[in-house]
């Protein structure tokens, strides 16, 4: 199943409905890219509520994503992880690194809209 | 109660087996009466020994049943394939040791996740691992 983007003010929204395999996480990953460029959008919420697992391969993932899009010119926010999946992570030694969180798709906006304020956007 | 017999055998052969697994893995876990917090651990350290039999070993074949030790009740994960094997295992149980460009957290981590964690593997003989959790 591809994960639905919205464009909403300058950014975009991914939400993943359930647990993607790696052609569906790559997709997400090439999608993003593309829709950044064309929206020309300052920042990308990836919704991550509906995961119930987020291993090594997962976050890896996640990482590269960030990383491209900020090639792209994008902010990356990370939102909506749950409490038992972040406790896992810790437990497991995984870090999202450099990728923002949020608790939920609210936050996500408002930390982009207060990075857009920054003077952050397209290089 | 679930039936102490219980038993699934899964044959991992591409990535789309890794969901299968940790999802059955989660809900014999679940019928086991685990919490919330160590079903997710125990779903992640299922797919990460899966993941890696995909990605170093090719195809293998992983079993969860329902276990026991005195009083206590678990469940009991074994995976196994004949794949290339590992070197050095205790190197490939250190935090951030990769042969590839993964983090290196998978083997690790797993250990750290359940109440028991063995793995036995050779150069061109596969790897074995076994790892258990305890219903507190
Ligand atoms: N089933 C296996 N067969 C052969 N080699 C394996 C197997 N499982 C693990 N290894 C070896 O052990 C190393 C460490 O495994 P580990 O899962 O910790 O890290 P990784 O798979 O490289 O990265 P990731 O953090 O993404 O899982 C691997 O890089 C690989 O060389
Ligand atoms: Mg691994």
């Amino acid at each position: 199943m591809r994960v639905p983007i919205l464009k909403q003010e300058n950014f975009l929204i991914a939400s993943v409905q359930s647990a993607l395999s790696d052609v569906e996480w790559e997709r997400l990953r090439d999608d993003l890219a593309d829709q950044v460029g064309r929206h020309r959008s300052y920042g990308v919420i990836v919704d991550i509520s509906a995961l119930d697992v987020l291993d090594s391969f997962a976050t890896r993932t996640l990482r590269s994503i960030a990383y491209i899009l900020s090639l792209r010119g994008a902010k990356t926010v990370v939102v909506g992880m749950q409490p038992d999946v972040a406790y896992s992570m810790v437990r497991l030694g995984l870090s999202l690194e450099h990728i923002e969180t949020g608790l939920d798709l609210e936050d996500g906006l408002m930390i982009l809209r207060e990075s857009l304020k920054g003077g952050a956007g397209p290089v | 109660m679930p039936a102490l017999s219980e038993e699934r055998r899964l044959p991992i052969d591409s990535e789309g087996d890794i969901i299968t697994a940790r999802q059955i893995g989660r809900e014999m876990a679940s019928r086991l009466g685990f919490s919330m917090s160590d079903l997710t651990l125990i779903a992640t350290a299922i797919s990460e020994v899966t993941r890696n039999i995909v990605d170093h070993a090719g195809r293998g074949e992983i079993d969860l049943r329902v276990c026991e030790n005195g009083k206590l009740q678990g469940i009991c994960i074994a995976a196994h394939d004949d794949g290339p094997g590992i070197e050095d295992v205790e190197l490939a149980m250190q935090d951030g040791y990769s042969s590839r460009d993964g983090l290196g957290l998978g083997l690790p981590g797993s250990r750290r996740i359940m109440d028991e964690f063995v793995i036995e593997s050779e150069r061109g003989k596969g790897t074995n691992i076994v790892m258990k959790k305890w219903k507190p």
